[in-house]
């Protein structure tokens, strides 16, 4: 079975933005790039799959030379091959989506999976409009995925509940979270990564069909806070409740 | 949460992708799997054995070693920056998976024959079997060579007589590398817990490292097969040999605490105001804080040009001696004042400072001693030796 998925490289969600001068990009100084944590579902399923049916993950990222990072990191939890195609970064959706596609479609894929969105901008459009670019048709948000005999079976999240659906292949699948809990890259599959190739492409951007006027921060920033998600976050809340806020 | 390290001085910059890949491995398994448990174990005085398996998947157990033997052949640096990840977790992870690595299977790999390399060194690194190493004795800690213990050759193998205490993971460990003096020259044995006469009782009320298992080891004419008997060690200095393996991996291991430390003060001093402002907006926690900084930063640069030595082979044991000595002190100390940043807070075990400060007692003196440390690197620098 040929698998790809598509992935991005993103700020860290646990990092601070900072906004450029011109007001309308990120100051990348300091700012640690990570995969985007929806596409790590994404590279779990497609190695969960290998695992099952055989073949080979190729991993497909638009963006620049940083975001090598994120591949090598793919490759380090067991995919086979990378390509990065480079091309000007800022764009809007649709040009990512035709930028991988460009490069997918050859491939001839039987499944495509991708983060059911980018954690940057949080589009969540880039899995559907691929599979449009592709022919293919797409499941997305998907928490459950069985494939038998060539058809695939999908749970995915909709609004209040879960919808069932089945589609034969070539699809797309885009991963939201609840559907795997994606391995540590190993120390051997780091080392081993070293020596799985990385294709580079390029992209020639024809038109950006979509302009950023401002990005701004939202201004309640320092109003909420996040502690920890745990019982061993609490000590400090009621520290906090009494001694900061003073409420109790 | 998850942990960002500190990096004022974008050391960062000298590591390779993979070296910077394996701490970021490292560093989610400890905020996943570690710091969510390890008070509960710290407390209770047990070591999180559920972890051993993961750890092994991950590829922690020998490292350095090669391949053919399953294990990921990394590079010294990148061995101790996965140190210093497990430490930020606790001491005790970390000497769990030092002495795994450094005292059982780097001299199994360094002396033993090509049988047993091709028998233990795959089992060690998958976890199938877990080691410990016994060198020190009641009477013998800092001038191990006097030790009691004995090796008599015998028809098929030997007999060994002694105690060995001090000793960590040895109630949980299948093998114990164990030295002893046969014809008065110290010799290396492995000794499987089943062995006639061997046992391993465990060392109880530690106030420090309680998260990892220490005990003694008695050997009452214990028979150990000519095929345990490790062929190539040559006397006292093949046990220092994997000392200096895991005093290496203690250097950079420490800094984990002192990161710890040093943003867990950070974040309090703050956050919490007394009289009119957050404390850390007054000079002598500033200082403090600083101080912190200053020490962490000299000790990340003084192990990575340590670890790229050690990759080309020029590190000598004075150098590691140098390193093991200064970072274990500046950890303890850095935890010390990290507490006094957090008042009374600063002893709760909802906070980890306590905690590290307390492993480090023992961090600093075992693996030779600050001040055996101190004689080493005097002897090396004067030509005197002034250890007796
Ligand atoms: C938690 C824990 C785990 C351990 N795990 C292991 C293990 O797995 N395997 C193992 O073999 N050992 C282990 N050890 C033992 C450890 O290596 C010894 O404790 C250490 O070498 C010091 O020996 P000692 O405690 O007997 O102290 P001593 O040698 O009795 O020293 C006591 C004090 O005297 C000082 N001193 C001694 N000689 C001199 C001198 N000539 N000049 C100046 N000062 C001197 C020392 O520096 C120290 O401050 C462990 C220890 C601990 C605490």
């Amino acid at each position: 079975m040929k698998i790809v998925v598509a992935l991005s490289h993103v700020p860290d969600t646990a990092t601070k933005i900072k906004i450029s001068q011109d007001r309308k990009t990120i100051d990348q100084t300091g700012v640690s790039f990570v995969i985007n944590p929806y596409d790590e579902f994404a590279v779990e399923e497609a190695l969960r799959t290998k695992e099952k049916f055989g073949g080979e993950v190729i991993v497909v990222t638009y963006g620049n030379d940083n975001a090598k990072e994120s591949i090598r990191k793919a490759l380090a939890m067991g995919a086979d091959k990378g390509i990065l195609i480079k091309g000007e970064t800022n764009v809007d959706t649709l040009t990512i989506a035709e930028a991988l596609a460009s490069e997918i479609l050859p491939l001839q894929p039987d499944i495509v999976f991708c983060g059911k969105q980018s954690v940057d901008y949080d589009s969540s459009a880039v899995g559907q409009m691929l599979a449009e670019l592709l022919g293919f048709p797409s499941i997305s948000t998907v928490v459950k995925l069985e494939i038998d005999n060539n058809i695939i079976k999908a749970e995915r999240e909709v609004e209040g509940g879960i919808e069932k659906c089945e589609s034969s292949l070539p699809v797309v699948i885009t991963t939201q979270k609840g559907l795997n809990e994606p391995r540590y890259a190993s120390l051997k599959g780091i080392m081993a990564a070293k020596s799985k190739p990385i294709e580079e492409k390029f992209f020639e951007v024809k038109q950006n069909r979509l302009v950023v006027n401002e990005l701004r921060l939202p201004e309640s920033q320092r109003k909420s806070k996040i502690l920890g998600t745990d019982a061993t976050a609490v000590p400090e809340l009621v520290r906090l409740l009494r001694e900061e806020a003073k409420v109790i | 949460m998850k942990f960002e390290g500190v990096d004022y001085y974008h050391i960062d910059e000298l590591l390779s992708d993979e070296e910077k890949l394996i701490r970021q491995t490292i560093r989610e398994f400890v905020d996943d799997k570690v710091i969510p448990v390890i008070e509960k174990h710290y407390r209770e005085g047990t070591f999180p054995m559920h972890l051993i398996p993961e750890m092994a998947e991950l590829g922690i157990f020998g490292a350095t070693l090669p391949e053919k033997y399953g294990c990921a052949n990394l590079n010294n640096v990148a061995y101790g920056l996965m140190m210093q990840e497990l430490e930020r977790g606790d001491s005790g992870i970390r000497s769990f998976a030092s002495v795994q690595s450094a005292l059982v299977m780097y001299p199994i790999y360094t002396f033993g024959s090509d049988e047993q390399k091709d028998y233990w060194l795959p089992k060690l690194a998958k976890a199938e079997k877990i080691g410990c190493f016994g060198l020190t004795e009641p009477d013998f800690g800092s001038n191990p060579g006097g030790m009691l213990t004995r090796a008599e050759k015998v028809d098929g193998g030997f007999v060994l007589n002694g105690t060995k205490m001090w000793i960590t993971n040895g109630t949980i460990a299948d093998v114990a590398v164990v030295w002893a003096k046969w014809n008065g020259v110290v010799h290396g044995f492995l000794v499987e817990k089943n062995f006639k006469g061997f046992s391993a009782p465990e060392m109880k009320n530690k106030h420090s490292l309680r998260a990892s298992v220490t005990s003694e080891l008695v050997l009452d004419n214990v028979f150990v097969p000519d095929s345990h008997w490790l062929p190539n060690t040559q006397g006292l200095k093949s046990a220092l040999m994997c000392l200096s393996q895991a005093r290496y991996g203690i250097a950079w291991g420490v800094i984990g605490s002192m990161m710890v430390a040093y943003t867990t003060a950070l974040d309090y001093a703050k956050s919490r105001v007394q009289f009119s402002k957050p404390i850390a907006a007054y000079q002598l926690t500033q200082a403090k804080l600083v101080w912190m900084l200053t020490e962490i930063t000299k000790a990340q640069l003084l192990v990575l040009q340590l670890g790229r030595l050690k990759d080309q082979g020029k590190a000598r044991f004075t150098h590691i001696s140098l390193a093991k000595r200064n970072n274990c002190e500046v950890a303890l100390d850095i935890c010390r004042v990290a507490r006094e940043i957090l008042g009374a807070n600063g002893i709760l075990d909802e906070y980890p400072i306590m905690r590290h400060m307390n492993n480090l007692e023992s961090v600093k003196t075992y693996e030779g001693t600050h001040e055996m440390h101190t004689l080493i690197v005097g002897e090396d620098i004067t030509g005197f030796s002034a250890f007796e």
